[in-house]
């Protein structure tokens, strides 16, 4: 429990630090923090349209963050969760515009395969180049990210795009009438509360995507920390050398360990596709799967820290537009501000430690004269 | 006529903290001028702390220093040098490309206008050289001297800023006999030309050999402070330890049955073709204990490293009772019985950051009852561990605590625990006390043993010539990947065991058989060799 206390506090201390940050900078351009602080809690906490947007935001955070967590459990630095959400994304919508009038579940459930394994397979190559070749991560993934794009922007141009549309996106696979989605979806929150007598707004996006997240935070914590498989992997993370020792191939937990990364941030195409815009929208990600990696580096490769810091980030990206609108001079930029800021303190920890240890007295000794 | 012998070195009350842990406690001692001190203890004990406060890497949070009888304050490295300290460290702090010269008078060159003097440095290194007896070569480049010699180098770099008073951590932990004689004449000799001397070792025979008086350590406090004629290897032992201490292994004759490992012409290249290992061939039989004498880089760690399955041979065979098992991965072998005690345990015998339960499994996570097809077993892993913890005496026996949070002891003795609970045929034991504390040496000495006479076989490389002459039923010497020779333990001298690791051969006629080990309580004055 102590051990739990002693994870969450420096989290929470350089969130709390960034917020303060925020504040002066709020001060500087003449507004009034406070008006900042409560726009911030009302927007994304309070009301239906609050709480359904912050967790609908939060979604994508979830799945990139869980995903950078186990590669990053695995020695592995995953940059690509970005190129991996956009295949995943078009493989779902593939799906459904190659099965039309198929069964809707069929087609749902095939969606949602389809892109976990593109997601698994466009980080599993990196995975690959790195276990055979030594290819650092970190490079490949970047390029794989721009790979991504281009192939994925060009398939949706070219071929899977409405004649004359404008918008780069391709032909829907469900479309709205009356307030709901007709064809292969996964349901809103809206029509999965109300059988519970739970009235929920339709027009919002928050879905069943949102309890797939949840259900990989168990599966993820599950994996890793009580399934053989998951040992065998966080060795390999913890020392390459040892794990050998222990019989555990390095290559097959380098690959694994991206292919899980890939289809945890392919899962963002589902709450996507499936989940919301029923078609494969390029550019829809304002850079989910690189938040990923602030969002784990906050949760601290953890799934609970993991949850915690995404719907954090959720919260931010609700108020944004908020804060811009009810202040007179703060744009919702400030919101990127503060996710920049808490990353930096959170990289700090080092100097954090040192200011904090004095203080609260809580020391790890160091060992002496071994 | 005559002066009161002055004290070159007095710590009085040094008292260092860092964060919980007290590593020195209240520590008094005095080293007389133009003598050899020997500070010895346990890993852990604090000898290596209370020298990097008094060379001025430390600063003590309480008690003062005296430097030839003035108080003075060393608040760096700079500041020792400047009092005549000079240290010579365990792992070298040398520049291997570039020449004896240049490395010494890195930091502080001698200028010649411009450029850096490089002809009066070299005269005064020759100089310096001769004078003590050193046989450096100045020109000589770092990294084609032997380990003895870089040494030496470690030694004329504090000689040539004017060290009087030279402390030396562990100086003969990378060195043959042959070698460990050389240094001995050598720190007599400094000795004799007026410089004093503090050696910190835990290598009792050569401290009573060697030293004048000596300062026993344990837990942060000085057990004892004695001159060495007053000192027997067992008494110090027991300063050490606190308690009675086996020094000599105990044992019985060996009856080794079958062979159960058979190493055919076993070969390994290195890059450019290089012969790390060049054809060797050997057998261990079942209840006996077969050492391999080298020193260090001799092929012996890439020798274990095959036969563990980590690393693939260039050529040849081993066969574990009989069959082939080069195809076989850790994992396998380790099923076949095949335990291995590996030589680093922070790189490959541990998982630092996880608990001694996760640690305990490493090797076994796939077997029941450890883990089913998916899940680990938390509640058999815990137990097992728990158990494993208490028979082999791993301390703290809190399963829950991370392996890094163990002493280099303990946690050698969890990993002997966890291999040998796979009842093996065959143990791979290398380097098995190195950085482990007298208790944890002797417990894992004697569980060895007790493995050896339930008819284990086991193969032991130790760069501690002791620790392989007591341990071994038989002993073969690796030299540059081959095998130079074969001993009886029983009879060979270390002298020519010596000679077998450097590449010689010992003489025809081989020496009289003379008793090869130490007794317990024998009292030898320092200038008995």
């Amino acid at each position: 429990m102590k051990n739990v206390a002693k994870n969450l506090m420096f989290p929470l201390i350089a969130v709390v630090a960034a917020f303060l940050v925020g504040g002066v900078i709020v001060l500087i351009v003449g507004d009034s923090p406070l008006l900042v602080y409560e726009l911030f809690l009302t927007s994304a906490f309070t009301g239906a349209d609050g709480i359904g947007y912050t967790l609908f935001y939060a979604t994508p955070f979830i799945f990139t963050g869980l995903a950078v967590a186990v590669a990053f459990k695995c020695g592995l630095l995953n940059i690509g969760a970005e190129g991996q959400l956009i295949v995943a994304a078009f493989a779902a919508a593939w799906v459904g515009l190659v099965l039309p009038g198929w069964p809707a579940l069929l087609v749902v459930t095939l969606s949602i395969l389809a892109a976990m394994l593109a997601g698994g397979i466009w980080a599993g190559v990196p995975g690959l180049l790195k276990a055979r070749f030594g290819a650092h991560e970190v490079i490949t993934t970047i390029m794989m990210n721009f790979i991504a794009a281009g192939l994925i922007g060009w398939l949706t141009h070219d071929h899977f795009r409405k004649q004359g549309d404008p918008i780069l996106e391709s032909l829907p696979i469900a479309e709205m009438k009356d307030g709901a989605p007709v064809g292969p979806h996964i349901p809103r929150m809206s029509a999965i509360l109300e059988p519970l007598g739970i009235h929920f707004p339709a027009r919002l996006p928050l879905n069943m995507a949102f309890f797939f997240a949840l259900a990989a935070c168990v599966i993820v914590y599950v994996f890793l920390w009580k399934t053989k498989w998951g040992y065998e992997l966080r060795a390999v993370g913890v020392s390459p050398g040892a794990a050998q020792y222990g019989g555990i191939s390095i290559a097959r937990n380098i690959v694994l360990a991206m292919f899980i990364s890939g289809m945890l941030a392919g899962m963002v195409g589902v709450n996507e596709v499936l989940g919301y815009r029923y078609r494969y929208y390029h550019d829809f990600s304002p850079g989910y799967g690189f938040s990923g990696i602030a969002v784990a580096l906050l949760g601290r490769n953890h799934p609970a820290g993991v949850l915690l810091a995404a719907i954090l980030f959720g919260a931010l990206t609700r108020s944004s537009l908020f804060i811009q609108i009810f202040t007179d001079h703060v744009s919702k930029d400030w919101v990127v501000i503060l996710q920049a800021t808490i990353i930096l303190f959170v990289a700090c920890e080092a100097v954090f430690r040192g200011g904090a240890l004095r203080l609260f007295r809580g020391s790890r000794p160091s060992v002496a004269g071994e | 006529m005559g002066e009161a012998p002055k004290n070159a070195v007095e710590m009085h009350g040094i008292t260092k903290r860092f964060g919980e842990v007290l590593a020195n406690d209240h520590i008094d001692l005095v080293v007389r001028d133009h003598s050899i001190h020997a500070i010895i203890g346990e890993n852990g004990a604090g000898k290596s702390t209370v020298m990097n406060i008094l060379y001025g890497f430390y600063t003590a949070d309480e008690g003062e220093i005296l430097i030839d009888g003035e108080p003075r304050a060393l608040k760096s490295p700079r500041d020792a040098i400047a009092l005549g300290l000079g240290m010579v460290h365990q792992h070298f702090m040398l520049v291997e490309p570039l020449t004896v010269t240049e490395n010494i008078v890195l930091g502080a060159e001698p200028i010649a206008g411009l450029a850096i003097d490089y002809k009066r440095a070299r005269a005064r290194v020759r100089e310096l050289s001769e004078q003590y007896g050193l046989k450096i070569d100045p020109n000589a480049t770092v990294g084609d001297l032997s380990v003895g010699q870089q040494q030496r180098v470690e030694i004329l770099k504090t000689l040539y800023r004017g060290a009087r008073i030279l402390i030396l951590d562990e100086p003969t932990a990378v060195l043959t006999p042959g070698e460990v004689e050389e240094m001995f004449a050598i720190l007599r000799g400094l000795r004799a030309q007026g410089k004093t001397i503090i050696i910190i070792t835990h290598k009792l025979a050569e401290v009573l050999a060697l030293s004048d008086n000596i300062t026993v350590m344990r837990d942060g406090r000085v057990a004892g402070n004695l001159p060495t004629k007053e000192a027997t290897v067992g008494g110090l032992a027991r300063m050490m330890v606190g308690r009675e201490v086996l020094l000599r292994v105990d044992k019985k004759e060996a009856h080794p049955s079958g062979a159960v490992l058979t190493v055919r012409d076993l070969s390994l290249r290195g890059r450019e073709g290089a012969a790390i290992l060049d054809k060797m061939s050997f057998e261990v039989r079942g209840g006996e204990i077969l050492g391999i004498a080298g020193v260090e880089g001799n092929g012996q760690t890439e020798l274990v490293e095959i036969l563990a399955g980590l690393r693939k041979a260039s050529g040849g065979q081993v066969l574990l009772e009989g069959a082939p098992i080069d195809a076989l991965d850790p994992y396998q072998r380790r099923l076949r019985g095949v335990a291995h005690i590996p030589e680093d345990r922070h790189r490959r015998g541990m998982l630092l950051p996880f608990d001694l339960a996760a640690n305990s499994i490493l090797g076994v996570h796939r077997n029941a009852p450890m883990s089913g097809p998916v899940l680990l077993h938390g509640h058999v892993i815990t137990t097992r561990a728990d158990r494993l913890v208490r028979a082999y005496d791993v301390r703290p026996p809190v399963v829950a605590l991370p392996a890094r949070a163990l002493s280099g002891g303990n946690q050698q003795k969890l990993i002997v625990a966890r291999e040998f609970d796979i009842k093996p045929r065959l143990v791979l034991v290398a380097q098995p006390t190195r950085g482990v504390d007298i208790g944890a040496t002797e417990f894992i000495h004697r569980k060895l043993v007790e493995l050896r006479d339930e008819g284990a076989a086991i193969l032991l490389v130790s760069a501690e010539l002791d620790e392989v002459r007591s341990l071994s039923d038989r002993i073969i010497v690796i030299y540059e990947g081959r095998i130079a020779g074969e001993v009886d333990p029983r009879i060979a001298s270390e002298e020519e065991i010596g000679i077998m690791m450097t590449g010689g051969r010992p003489a025809e006629t081989g020496p009289a058989p003379v008793p090869a080990l130490l007794p317990d309580d024998a009292p030898l004055s320092a200038d008995s060799r």
